[in-house]
């Protein structure tokens, strides 16, 4: 093995970060993914300059327009160019201001959880004893809830509200980026490096920070990304089931099922929002597979 | 090297197998000669990635995706397997070339009991056996106790009912030699068999294959890093690197006078007697990358004994009776 | 495996079920909202008759008794009354849980039936037009939120072509005096085969939902996995000793590659349960998840509390199953 790459922290560090960088590269020669990575950013831009980028406002009713067809339909206008919903709101308008939701709750559940999991796998990994067998036992009881049940129970529990779904998923969500950092933080700890580092005398919290957590940040950025996708399918269940994000804010989930009564008349008002969680989930999760491929070498054929 | 007579088994001629890679095409065995006579035992030694296991899996067919032969017959018993379909093919393998593998724990299926392994290769390639499912049965079991007595398992009968990780190493090693010889192979392919076994195994399991080879009167291939295993089990030594066969002939002419640098690396500088559980010591350098090889003598880069005249493709020369060797310099004419 | 060894295994389950009912316990008596004030409602009662109640419900307990009282009682099976329908909780769940479990194994066996066929030539033919279809097939099939699958389904099959019905487990004239409380079942068993059709029509645009992205994910896992156990030495050795080679493939390859298979199966059987909710939701199914959804919206906690108790034991106790199958069908792994 390339021991010399890892004689002092400091070589173990540069290496590192060169691997980094020629990860980055495989990643950008895979097409498929890098148009995937493309997507969302989009997505995200839309979200951040939605009152730029909408036609109208998404909470304006107009019963005039109720049930509108899209514009290419007879009966649509281009300037509705989706249709309207059942109270005449401009379906796009609600779309992209809906992406706020969704990727907000999404970004937000996941930075919150990685940064938690990280803290208690490191902590676990790398102190052992009975921190690990505290953060192991609970662990486990929460992995003993299918996650949509647990964040329904909480979020008949809080009510509903943005804060609320982002409590109720990261109460569970933590477990998975922790379950993670402490498998590479216990394999992690054994390697020459920090074992040196160790010898010097450095204290657990450098170690861990300056000596693990660079090292295991791969396979968690993957992990965190993969589970973005997962995240933002939950919050649009949970508004899908009214226990999201209350009207009028616009969400993906609530407007399919606001369109769940005119299935018969008018099939624009699911699909569409539907057409949005789909895309966005999609493209996330060919980046991320992407993003695997091109920085986990396990994964490699 | 005419040696195509009726006591020739199997006869290999300017084998090339390559694979594909995303760097470009390696071409792990290229232009090799073989040749196996009947009831001989040919030690084939070399360094990992020298083609020794390539070659013989193209013998028996195995080369998969993104590897495959490109160029050469395959001769056994005169007939060559490179042009039979893929069915001609299975009814000679199991039956006429059997193989074992390196190590058994990994050769032997873990979920299927060794009873059930063995019966398969004499339900797929025994002719002999009766047509009524009950008698069939019970002769497929009959055969299965006897071979698993053969290689020496003791109580075979409730033996067969478990499952490879239930057995020692040198136990499965037996068993995977028992599958092998099931159906009483003509040649029998051994890719180190010794490698994953203790010392004292290593020469329990040796001495059963040449006990094996002289009842069933069998030719044996002996893939080998060992060469105190060839120097006490093989008639005649073939050496190979990168892809090529640098040195062949009779094993005690071999070791004892070897031609080629590299056997000589091999062998280490001094001749030595007792050669028992000597292996290969590595030789300093590497194996060159097997991809877009320069037109020169493949050991050039490693060999203390390099000269101009290295630098051109090399082809065997001989070194006396039945003997070969890639060496320009055994052959002072063709040195310009 | 040894009874002993499965008794172990048992007992270690002990402190994550407890765990599991501490925190349904803290999730409901966190819940804002007064018991006792949902159950008198507009009524107007004395203050004596109130605190009558809270006594009764126990109320009046320091939390810890209440949690070894709710402890206690969930054991023996009493959740409580559900105030909704005046009847026991455990009852109401009882009526609900075939027509849940009738669905989830209806929706199990989809997925396997298709998953493992589709992954196995997936790798057989690996690199394949066919094999990059059941990539980007699984790739959609975890992308694609339920909800909106099954509304696009219901679009298409109920509403467009007039195919299956739109809701329901069972039309009105096919109603039948149940038995075992599965329909597929009783229908058969009453000699109704119009009936069994029927109840056919109504499931498969539910099962085809909630086992979608069940699918994707065992396709996935089969066609690695087989991809794995086909580099190994025995399928070699296998092909060494001239064996056909539809049985290298199945006997030797497929044997072993379905060991993951069958436990990621268990495992993901236990996300049904989730999936449950949104699909009963969207078809109108007459099951356990729609129950639940329901008890919500109407404040009915005591049943929200016992399903999501039961919930999580079932979880657990399928990670369990898929625990116990996978050293089961591992001969190599001891227990």
């Amino acid at each position: 093995m390339a021991a010399v790459d890892t004689d002092t922290p400091r070589d173990a560090a540069t290496a590192q970060e060169s691997i980094f960088r020629r990860n980055l590269h495989s990643f950008a020669a895979n097409r498929l993914a890098l148009g995937s990575a493309i997507v969302v950013l989009l997505f995200i831009l839309m979200a951040v300059f939605a009152p730029l980028v909408a036609p109208h406002d998404p909470a304006e009713t107009d019963l005039f327009r109720r049930l509108q067809p899209p514009a290419w339909m007879p009966g649509g206008e281009w300037s509705y160019l989706l249709g309207c919903d059942a109270l005449g709101r401009d379906i796009l308008s609600r779309i992209i201001y809906g992406a706020r939701i969704s990727i907000f709750i999404g970004a937000a559940v996941v930075l919150v959880a990685t940064t938690i999991g990280i803290i208690a796998g490191l902590a676990a990994g790398y102190l052992r004893g009975w921190v690990d067998t505290v953060i192991s036992r609970v662990v486990d009881i929460l992995l003993g809830f299918p996650y949509l049940i647990f964040a329904i129970g909480l979020m008949a529990m809080m009510g509903p509200g943005l804060i609320n779904i982002i409590l109720a998923l990261v109460y569970k969500e933590w477990v998975i980026p922790c379950r993670v950092v402490r498998g590479e933080t216990l394999a992690t700890r054994e390697l020459e490096y920090v074992e040196a580092a160790r010898a010097l005398g450095a204290p657990g919290r450098h170690i861990m920070l300056r000596e693990i957590l660079p090292n295991i940040l791969s396979p968690v950025i993957v992990v965190s990304t993969i589970r973005m996708a997962h995240v933002i399918i939950l919050e649009a269940s949970l508004s899908f089931l009214g226990l999201g994000v209350q009207p009028p804010t616009a969400s993906w989930g609530a407007m399919v099922a606001d369109g769940r009564a005119f299935i018969l008349q008018a099939w624009w008002v699911s699909t569409f929002p539907g057409v949005a969680i789909l895309l966005l989930v999609l493209a996330i999760n060919v980046a991320s597979q992407g993003l695997r491929d091109a920085f986990d070498p396990r994964f490699h054929e | 090297m005419n040696m195509q007579n009726d006591d020739t088994l199997l006869q290999v001629q300017g084998l090339r197998t390559v694979f594909e890679t995303r760097a470009g095409t390696v071409c792990a065995v290229d232009g090799v000669d073989v040749a196996v006579r009947r009831g001989e035992c040919l030690g084939v030694v070399g360094e990992s990635g020298s083609g020794k296991s390539v070659t013989f899996g193209s013998v028996m067919g195995l080369v998969r995706r993104p590897g495959r032969i490109d160029a050469g017959r395959i001769l056994f018993e005169g007939r060559d397997l490179r042009a039979l379909t893929p069915r001609q093919m299975r009814a000679i393998r199991g039956r006429d070339i059997a193989m074992t593998m390196q190590d058994a724990l990994t050769a032997l299926n873990p979920a299927l009991t060794v009873g059930e392994q063995l019966a398969e290769v004499l339900e797929a390639h025994d002719e002999e056996l009766p047509r009524g499912r009950a008698a069939r049965r019970r002769a497929i079991r009959d055969r299965a106790v006897e071979m698993l007595g053969l290689v020496g398992i003791p109580s075979p009968g409730t033996r067969l009912r478990q499952y490879p990780h239930e057995f020692s190493g040198g136990m499965r090693q037996r068993i995977m030699i028992a599958i092998a010889l099931a159906s009483k192979p003509k040649l029998l392919i051994a890719d180190e068999p010794t490698t994953a076994l203790d010392v004292t195994i290593q020469a329990q399991v040796l001495e059963l294959i040449s006990d094996i080879r002289a009842e069933l009167g069998m030719s044996v291939v002996l893939i080998t890093h060992d060469l105190g295993v060839v120097a006490e089990h093989c008639d005649r030594v073939m050496v190979m690197y990168a892809g090529q066969v640098v040195e062949q002939g009779p094993t005690a002419e071999v070791i004892g006078q070897p031609k080629h640098p590299y056997t000589k690396g091999l062998l280490g500088s001094i001749p030595r007697l007792a050669l028992r559980g000597e292996k290969i010591h590595p030789i300093e350098g590497q194996v060159p990358e097997l991809i877009d090889l320069p037109a020169q003598c493949r050991f050039y880069s490693r060999c203390r004994e390099r000269g101009v005249e290295c630098l051109q493709s090399i082809a065997m020369q001989d070194a006396g009776p039945g003997r070969q060797a890639r060496c320009i310099r055994l052959n002072p004419e063709t040195v310009s | 495996m040894s009874l002993a060894r499965l008794i172990e295994r048992l007992l270690q389950l002990v402190p994550v079920l407890l765990g599991v009912s501490v925190i349904v316990f803290v999730m409901i008596t966190l819940t804002p909202g007064d018991p006792v004030e949902i159950m008198i409602g507009d009524q107007v009662v004395t203050p004596e008759l109130e605190a009558a109640m809270r006594h009764d419900l126990g109320l009046d307990r320091p939390v810890h008794e209440r949690f070894f009282v709710f402890l206690g009682n969930a054991v023996q099976g009493d959740f409580g009354e559900s105030f909704y329908h005046r009847r026991p909780v455990i009852d109401v769940i009882a009526e609900r849980l075939p027509a849940t479990i009738e669905l989830s194994l209806v929706a199990l066996l989809i997925a396997l039936a298709t998953a493992i066929p589709l992954g196995v030539l997936a790798a057989i033919k690996r690199n394949s037009v066919l094999d990059r279809l059941a990539t980007v097939g699984s790739l959609l099939g975890v992308s694609l939120p339920g909800f909106w699958f099954g509304i696009l389904l219901l679009m298409l099959f109920a509403v467009h072509l007039q195919l299956l019905p739109v809701s329901g487990r069972i039309g009105f004239s096919s109603e039948i005096e149940p038995i075992t409380h599965f329909l597929l079942i009783d229908t058969l068993l009453r000699g109704r085969p119009d009936a069994f059709l029927d109840a056919l029509s109504h499931i498969v645009l539910p099962a085809i939902t909630l086992g979608l992205p069940m699918t994707a994910i065992l396709m996935r896992v089969t066609r690695t996995s087989m991809l794995e156990v086909m580099r190994q030495d025995y399928v070699t050795f296998a092909e060494a000793k001239g064996l056909a080679r539809h049985r290298v493939l199945f006997r030797h390859a497929l044997k072993n590659a379905l060991i993951p298979t069958v436990s990621v199966a268990a495992i993901e059987t236990g996300s049904l349960l989730g999936g449950n909710m949104i699909v009963e939701t969207v078809f109108g199914w007459p099951g356990l998840g729609r129950l639940v959804v329901e008890s919500i919206f109407v404040r009915n906690y005591p049943l929200v509390q016992a399903a999501v108790l039961f919930y999580a034991v079932t979880y657990v106790m399928l990670n369990f199953v898929a625990d116990i199958l996978y050293t089961v069908l591992n001969p190599r792994v001891k227990l």
